[in-house]
């Protein structure tokens, strides 16, 4: 048991994640766009390739490295069996995050965030609850382009995030930011195809780990 | 008028299962068991058979051996299974190693949400549906779902199929997300899932039967009619073919009524109808005073006569209040008060 879970550590990737996606999938899926000029958040400057017409490109070699790291740790979540939670404030993709979740076997929240859920959780659901282990934010913006407040309770309860940030997004408290769009269709729907790829290949692997070890 | 500036101790506080140690699942089964050994004590007692002893079978045992006066019948001793007496709780929602069961159950209101996603999978199913029919070119369908014989489910209900509580807002918007893919073009596909939402409403106007003219011996034609104004009931036999004579519990109207008010209340359906001479009426009246005894037969004639009348002329009499039941009664006298109404005489001092 001990060693179903340190190996996987010892590797740099172990689930072979960089094979999921290449640089012109990305740029197929138009993940590079960003916003307007006027709309570019302080922190992003370092992901920002350049400004082409007052619109914002994002340097996609950065998000390929970005991604690679954050798919990589929801694989080790996953293959430890750690509850992830998808959330996301964007009605057009409300219900392709919600498919996605139900896809993997995991969680989702794509709506109205009340306050207490993570740092009053004992209280709201009763007292045996257990947290998620990993928030992934496919946008970290709610609706009226503030903030997410799970990005600050994430980090208040000092749960993991890995998390889409656009060019008029805080990367700050997010642990594995991924610079990218996260207004178009094609871009969220290949963020939620990667995403799945990786969980269900881990769940995979752990199962595959398990039944080796129940041989022996 | 809704508070809107509230502490957030007198909103509704956010409690997960309220009071889960009260009835858990063991607790319930124990009281079960429980009721199934009380009933069969209770077969013995009354020395009939266990095994069939049915529901009605206990609740007229209880009700013999525990006589009650109380006036609500939910105060009188009652034994019924468990499953009716504790209310349907929310199991805990997450299995051994922790994880949840729903995979909405992070949001708070796992089956209300999981519902909109449902019905929102729905509404892009019909909207695929409706894109590969125009591509091919096909009419689309277009019954027009009868609407004024069903509603949708009111919050109450909805409350109770998800076992959450709602918001009115969230029930608002799950009335016009329905709405919504009910307006398309193809929602026949989906006609299952959406009736689970609707319901029947019966009709309300209970189209009022009038009885056809019935004869006696002598070929005359009658019809009868009941009325009641107060404590009064009365039962009038209206005969086709008469003289106007009217008479009360064997006695004429003269006789019977002295004062003027009450001869005309009586005489008021045939007035109205222009049927004074017509008529013949024989009655019985019991109960209530003078004017109760008027009114009560009043209202009987009028019931009889419609069946001797066109239906253009009943709605006439129908709007001019003739058929209608006279709600007034005397009003219960309150403690603290002289009288219904009337308080005590207030002195200064």
């Amino acid at each position: 048991d001990d060693k179903l879970l340190t190996e996987p550590l010892s590797h740099p990737d172990f689930f072979n994640v960089k094979e999921l996606f290449t640089l012109k999938d990305l740029f197929d899926a138009r993940v590079h766009l960003g916003h307007k000029k006027g709309c570019r958040h302080r922190f992003m400057e370092p992901y920002i390739f350049g400004c082409r017409l007052d619109q914002d490109i994002i340097d996609l070699d950065q998000t390929m490295q970005h991604l690679q790291l954050a798919l990589n740790f929801t694989a080790h979540v996953a293959y430890r069996g750690g509850i992830i939670l998808f959330v996301s404030r964007r009605r057009q993709f409300c219900h392709l995050v919600e498919s996605t979740a139900r896809a993997c076997g995991e969680y989702a929240h794509t709506r109205y965030w009340q306050g207490g859920l993570l740092t009053n959780a004992r209280i709201q659901f009763g007292p045996g609850v257990r947290l998620p282990d990993l928030l992934i934010f496919l946008s970290t913006l709610n609706n009226v382009f503030e903030p997410h407040v799970a990005i600050r309770d994430a980090a208040k309860m000092n749960i993991p995030t890995v998390g889409v940030v656009d060019t008029n997004c805080n990367p700050c408290l997010i642990t594995y930011p991924i610079p990218g769009n996260d207004d178009s269709p094609a871009a969220v729907e290949l963020y939620c195809k990667l995403f799945r790829m990786t969980i269900i290949r881990a769940k995979d692997k752990r199962r595959q780990s398990e039944a080796i070890e129940e041989l022996r | 008028l809704r508070l809107i500036c509230t502490t957030t101790a007198v909103q509704r506080k956010n409690v997960g299962a309220p009071g889960p140690e009260k009835y858990t699942e063991a607790f319930i089964k124990k009281q079960i068991e429980e009721f199934n050994l009380g009933k069969r004590h209770l077969a013995n007692m009354m020395g009939e058979d266990p095994e069939t002893f049915t529901q009605e079978d206990i609740d007229r045992a209880i009700a013999y051996l525990f006589p009650s006066g109380l006036f609500d019948k939910q105060a009188r001793p009652m034994m019924k299974h468990p499953t009716e007496v504790f209310p349907e709780q929310r199991k805990i929602q997450w299995g051994e190693d922790g994880r949840p069961f729903h995979f909405l159950f992070y949001t708070g209101k796992q089956s209300y949400y999981s519902l909109m996603h449902e019905t929102y999978e729905k509404f892009l199913n019909v909207q695929k549906h409706q894109d590969q029919l125009i591509a091919q070119d096909l009419p689309l369908q277009k019954e027009k779902r009868n609407l004024a014989g069903s509603r949708w489910l009111s919050k109450i209900e909805l409350e109770e199929m998800l076992l959450e509580k709602l918001s009115d807002d969230d029930y608002s918007r799950f009335i016009q997300l329905l709405q919504k893919l009910v307006a398309l073009p193809c929602a026949d596909i989906e006609e299952n899932y959406i009736q689970k939402f609707s319901k029947e409403v019966p009709v309300q106007l209970q189209k009022v039967v009038i009885e056809p003219l019935q004869y006696d011996e002598r070929g005359v034609a009658f019809s009868t009619g009941e009325g009641k104004r107060k404590t009064a009931r009365a039962t009038a036999v209206v005969y086709d073919n008469g003289t106007g004579k009217i008479t009360v519990n064997g006695t004429d109207i003269l006789h019977y009524f002295p004062v003027l008010q009450d001869r005309e209340q009586l005489l008021f359906p045939f007035q109205f109808l222009g049927r004074i001479g017509k008529h013949d009426m024989v009655c019985t009246v019991s109960g209530g005073g003078r004017s109760a005894q008027a009114g009560a037969i009043r209202l009987a004639s009028a019931k009889a006569l419609r069946s001797f009348v066109t239906e253009k002329e009943v709605e006439f009499m129908r709007q001019a209040g003739l058929l209608t039941v006279d709600p007034r009664v005397k009003e219960r006298k309150k403690p603290g008060q002289e009288g219904p109404r009337r308080k005590f005489t207030w002195k200064k001092r």
